[in-house]
């Protein structure tokens, strides 16, 4: 930060900066805890009138337990070693899945983007595949892999893939086509021209990709352990719900979100330090 | 033998009323370290002149020798600075100058550092191109052009976009980078003022289709004034020439 102002101060001097530089980014940076405090909020006071309904006895504790009565069953969890089993479980199909669709998809998305005859060749077959929902395959798929780990990972392999193919595909062609001109005449080797030029440019639209295919993953995991397992974070709401314990059900969800949270705030945060070079509205 | 010849150079563009001649019979020698602005009314071709030269654009008749060698692409022999400083917005100014060189590269790095005094830029060498004022980008991809010691730089209006405190400040850095490097240079320009201050002669050319109307040399000594009677006296022949060429395109209509 001090060495941005230092260069804004010093171009001040010579041409004066314009007003976006000067406000906007500062007010955002100054104050952390005070955005932070802002986006929790809204929860911290859903969750105080929820805790009061429920002790004031204005909500069934089946339907809705009080969150006090949630924070037990989430210790209860803990202390047994239930949730830690339930949770690694749940986190290796995702991350294996996500890696294997994903992977699969920024791979199929930058060989697309590059040539225009593998284009024509794989890109309408994977709309086509793009189009049939992931619920309509589960049966297929327990059909062909069991009810085992494969099917599971293949599901959330499928719901990854497809936001890193589309974005990364999408990120390759929205390449400036004036900064192809400045490679020509720089004389860029075609290396150059992906290391240097293409991939930087496309590398916005890839995060963009990353943080839809993990979210798309977390959903798929769900859809997955419910459709029939035997462990996991799905199971376990499952399982809780056929014995109406709600506050159970209530941590697997708070679990998910949480962890769903996490994962984009992780892309979140590489988005901002790989591309702090753009110049964009940040409101 | 000139550095730079452009012989019976000629471009037409087909549109949906036919062929429109851009260029006809272009005859234009360049010799080493002159410093050349070709000047005229929009839509003479003038932009499209400096695209063939580039190599930019190969669809054209005639041919373009550079050193004696045909002109058959784009390359770093022949600079090029585009009207907008078109940076990569992902380098910072160093590593948009170096770009495809490595930066690491001890000789690259040192060659960096001069070039970023020459235009004067200290201090900005870690600048995001979103930091930099649109003549600190412009001066950016001059360096990055000067880096790889073209043979001639062409510049296809490139303080077109600056106001005028920083475009006559750029046109300094640009007399000082020619009087140091005694780079070649062709320069596109739709100024007149800026095209006499510069040149060491002045093209001027007709427009539809785009001929070169008449070569005016530059004979005054830098650094020139804008306000000197013999900057005056030029100035009035380049505008008597730029009449006639109003009445040439009157005429056309």
């Amino acid at each position: 930060m001090s060495n941005q102002t230092g260069v804004l101060t010093r171009s001040g001097v010579e041409h004066p900066p314009s007003v976006k530089e000067t406000t906007g980014k500062r007010n955002r940076k100054k104050l952390p805890l005070f955005n932070w405090m802002r986006g929790l909020a809204l929860p911290v006071l859903v969750v105080l009138i929820w805790e009061a309904a429920g002790a004031y006895g204005l909500i069934s504790a089946t339907l809705l337990p009080r969150p006090s009565e949630i924070l037990v069953a989430f210790k209860d969890l803990i202390v047994s070693g239930e949730l830690y089993a339930h949770f690694k479980i749940s986190l290796f199909r995702a991350i294996l899945g996500f890696l294997l669709g994903g992977g699969l998809g920024l791979l199929a998305g930058l060989a697309v983007g590059f040539s225009s005859k593998t284009e024509l060749t794989l890109d309408p077959t994977l709309q086509m595949i793009r189009t049939i929902p992931s619920l309509a395959v589960i049966p297929l798929f327990i059909l062909w892999f069991g009810f085992g780990e494969l099917s599971k990972i293949l599901l959330i392999s499928k719901a990854a893939f497809f936001p890193l193919y589309v974005n990364a595909f999408l990120g390759i062609r929205g390449v400036d086509s004036k900064l192809f001109d400045v490679a020509k005449v720089l004389e860029f080797s075609k290396w150059k021209q992906i290391t240097t030029l293409i991939l930087p440019a496309a590398l916005p639209n890839i995060l963009l990709g990353l943080r839809l295919s993990l979210g798309a993953a977390w959903l798929a995991l769900v859809a997955a352990e419910l459709m029939g397992s035997s462990e996991g974070i799905g199971y376990l709401i499952m399982d809780a719900r056929q014995f109406s314990q709600t506050s159970i059900v209530f941590v697997g969800i708070i679990i998910f979100a949480v962890f769903g949270k996490a994962s984009d705030s992780l892309v979140r945060y590489f988005e901002k330090r790989l591309l702090k070079w753009r110049d964009s509205f940040i409101g | 033998m000139a550095l730079l010849q452009v012989n019976e150079v000629e471009k037409s563009f087909e549109t949906v009323n036919g062929k429109v001649k851009a260029l006809e019979k272009i005859q234009l020698d360049v010799e080493k370290g002159e410093f050349i602005t070709v000047i005229g009314p929009s839509g003479c071709g003038k932009s499209t002149l400096l695209k063939i030269v580039a190599g930019l654009d190969m669809a054209h008749e005639g041919s373009v020798l550079l050193d004696n060698r045909k002109v058959t692409g784009p390359s770093i022999e022949k600079g090029f600075i585009f009207q907008e400083p078109r940076l990569f917005p992902w380098l910072t100014a160093e590593k948009n100058i170096a770009a495809n060189l490595p930066v690491k590269n001890k000789e690259t790095k040192e060659s960096v550092k001069q070039l970023i005094e020459l235009v004067r830029l200290k201090g900005f060498e870690n600048a995001y191109p979103k930091e930099l004022s649109g003549g600190m980008a412009q001066r950016v991809a001059i360096a990055r052009a000067l880096l790889r010691n073209p043979k001639v730089l062409l510049l296809d209006e490139p303080f077109g976009a600056l106001d005028a405190f920083t475009r006559s400040h750029m046109q300094e850095v640009l007399l000082d980078i020619w009087q140091n490097n005694r780079t070649t240079m062709l320069f596109v320009t739709h100024d007149i003022d800026e095209a006499i201050y510069l040149a060491t002669r002045v093209v001027i050319m007709n427009p539809r289709p785009g001929t070169i109307r008449e070569v005016i040399p530059v004979d005054l000594p830098y650094p020139r004034k804008k306000t000197d009677a013999s900057f005056q006296e030029i100035r009035q022949r380049v505008l008597s020439e730029f009449e006639k060429v109003e009445e040439h395109q009157a005429a056309a209509i």
